[in-house]
């Protein structure tokens, strides 16, 4: 699944492993690594339950960072999902709230389908500001971040928006607290989207768009390329993920409030580069950034189920072993 | 002897309020911005409060303004001042970058009202009156009601972020359950948030076979906490305790919730407390200088009427 697939090829006689490009499987070892350190840590963490926990409440952030990988291809950033994810949120339970549609089942049809395209309204925004208003990315998401947190604040009053209507919370539950097949919902939801994101990144022109865009964006506009519009699609594809995400969000807790999804673009843009995909753009791996995510999320649950470690230095523990696999990391890359 | 203070300033409130007519007072109220459920809270009851305080006395001008940060609340308390305040009531969002702000004002001669946050020096230099909750107690009283109830129990402990006021609670709540079977099997931190919250107690749900009370220290976090034990499916949780006062645990408690037996009280009313003992000074002389110390009341099914406010957003 790695993006350098079409190299040259190489001297015949070399091992077959030479062809593996080391840094798309890193972070696959590494969540191997730390599956095994969990198991040695506490005997529960390796049960189906604990896992699929893990792996279901990872959703949100897997999500979200499926998008980040496209925008960050392409070479910008998004620092403004933790926020969009607060006020798309809002936005659709007040919707749910308002009891514009008397039928529940329809009225979560439309709230579902308002939440999508808000969110992708949301990205639009992002990427008109940063493309049309020429602003870097950084500033404009950090303009942004403030926007929707602000309204989301203004819409809670500071406190809670909670989910009225017990109906639509009943129908509604299953899609995070359900399963397929004795799969959990969430978890089929990541790998639904990793599915479409991977074809669209790696089997589609726009997806070599956006590689190429990101790599170099002179190069991408002399080969006529529609630079400024392959970015803005990024950022409408993250600002779609960001709506999904919601969809699994809404349902857990039923409510959000003004601390919703607070510094979720760090652990997002994080799991996007502990899988791979370069910060400076030009290069996406989509299936590394779920891993990435789940390796966040694995590190605090193994933290809290060791007993070994002071719950003061839970932080400090996440740090290093971040920095440790980016070292990792760059280190293979000079060898390939 | 504080409750006897409350009484007296609450009658002859009351008293004057329907007997004659006062002088035009200005009270300035200066709390931190709506930015989570408590201090949305807060902002409620101060506007609610302001509002009855006008109603009896007409010709008070009571000012409520919220910010977000220490430095922009400096910015507002002097422009307060300059409005000619006869009270400052201020909830700081920091007390020590505040301090020389609200000096200032006080060398004026203005009645000061500090509450909830004390600065490093909280004396009559500073302020003339300091109201607040009862960090210690609030955890002394969560720990007293699992002794009582099931002293043999397994608890699991939410705490909130790193910093002094959540050490207070634990030290609080491990006074509580002193000399007792009580046995704490972990604590975590879950930064006050549901989403923290829920990830911790799913992970105390796989790491503890048996668990049968839960301390969550906050109502917030009780609402990842309730939602992660139905996941799991879990019966051997008796109850799970948390505090605050927030309309929607207090709801539970007065419907008689299983798993919310009880509630603990840090009322983000008590800006509404400072607020009508400032009045009682200012318009009916009554000594009310020195600390007013709120009890960690314990919200039991009977009392829980008393504190619930459907309209507050938290």
């Amino acid at each position: 699944m790695s993006a350098e697939g079409n190299e040259p090829e190489k001297d015949r006689k070399a091992p077959f492993w030479s062809d593996i490009d080391l840094r798309a499987v890193a972070p696959f070892v590494a969540l191997i690594l730390l599956l095994v350190l969990g198991a040695l840590a506490n005997p529960n963490f390796i049960g189906l339950n604990n896992l699929a926990n893990v792996a279901t409440r990872s959703a949100f952030i897997a999500i979200i960072a499926v998008g980040a990988t496209f925008v960050i291809s392409a070479g910008d950033l998004d620092l403004s999902v933790g926020s969009m994810l607060a006020f798309v949120a809002s936005l659709m339970i007040l919707f749910m709230n308002s009891g514009a549609i008397a039928d529940p089942a329809l009225m979560l049809t439309a709230a579902v389908v308002m939440a999508m395209v808000v969110g992708a309204l949301c990205g639009l925004a992002n990427g008109l500001i940063t493309t049309v208003g020429r602003i870097e990315p950084f500033i404009a998401t950090l303009g942004t971040m403030g926007i929707y947190r602000g309204l989301t604040i203004w819409l809670s009053q500071g406190g809670a928006i909670t989910l009225k209507s017990p109906e639509i919370q009943q129908i509604y539950g299953p899609a995070y607290f359900g399963s397929i097949l004795g799969i959990p919902v969430p978890i089929v939801v990541i790998l639904a989207v990793t599915l479409i994101a991977a074809f669209v990144l790696y089997r589609t022109r726009y997806g070599r768009h956006v590689v190429a865009v990101g790599s170099n964006s002179d190069v991408a506009r002399y080969s006529g390329i529609a630079v400024n519009r392959v970015r803005t699609i990024a950022f409408m594809i993250q600002g779609l993920c960001v709506a999904v995400a919601v969809l699994l969000y809404v349902p857990r807790l039923g409510s959000t409030s003004a601390t919703t999804g607070i510094l979720w673009e760090l652990q997002a843009i994080t799991a996007v580069v502990v899988g791979g995909t370069a910060l400076k753009g030009g290069a996406g791996r989509v299936w590394g950034t779920i891993c990435g995510a789940f390796i966040l999320e694995l590190v605090g649950n193994i933290m809290l189920l060791s007993n070994f470690i002071s719950e003061y230095l839970i932080a400090t523990i996440q740090g290093s072993i971040i920095i440790i696999a980016m070292l990792v990391q760059r280190s293979l890359t000079r060898k390939v | 002897m504080l409750k006897k203070l409350m009484g007296v300033a609450f009658v002859a409130a009351a008293l004057t309020g329907t007997a004659y007519a006062q002088e035009a007072k200005t009270i300035g109220v200066s709390i931190p911005a709506a930015d989570h459920g408590w201090t949305a809270g807060v902002v409620y009851h101060a506007e609610r409060v302001a509002a009855l305080v006008q109603k009896e006395y007409p010709d008070a001008k009571v000012i409520v303004k919220t910010s977000p940060d220490p430095a922009s609340q400096a910015n507002a308390i002097q422009d307060l001042a300059v409005q000619g305040l006869d009270a400052l009531v201020i909830l700081p969002t920091d007390p020590d970058p505040l301090v020389n702000a609200i000096k200032q004002v006080k060398d004026k001669g203005t009645f000061v009202t500090i509450v909830d946050r004390a600065p490093s020096v909280n004396d009559s230099t500073v302020r003339d009156l300091y109201v607040a909750g009862n960090n210690p107690a609030l955890g002394r009283v969560a720990g007293e009601y699992i002794k009582d109830n099931t002293p043999d129990a397994k608890v699991v402990v939410i705490r909130g972020l790193p910093i002094p006021i959540d050490q207070q609670r634990q030290d609080g709540f491990d006074e509580g359950i002193k000399g007792s079977n009580v046995e704490v099997l972990d604590r975590q931190f879950g930064n006050w948030n549901r989403d923290d919250a829920f990830k911790v107690m799913q992970d105390y749900l796989t790491k503890y076979p048996q668990i049968d009370v839960v301390w969550c220290q906050d109502d917030d976090m009780a609402v990842g906490v309730l939602q992660a034990i139905e996941q799991a499916k879990r019966t051997d949780i008796k109850y799970v305790v948390a505090g605050a006062g927030s309309k929607d645990m207090i709801k539970k408690v007065m419907d008689g919730d299983k798993m919310i037996p009880v509630d603990i009280l840090y009322p983000p009313a008590m800006v509404g407390t400072a607020i009508e003992l400032t009045v009682a000074a200012l318009y009916d002389k009554i000594p009310v200088h020195g600390t007013y110390t709120l009890d960690a009341t314990l919200v039991t099914k009977d009392n829980a009427a008393n504190y619930y406010f459907p309209d507050s957003p938290f």
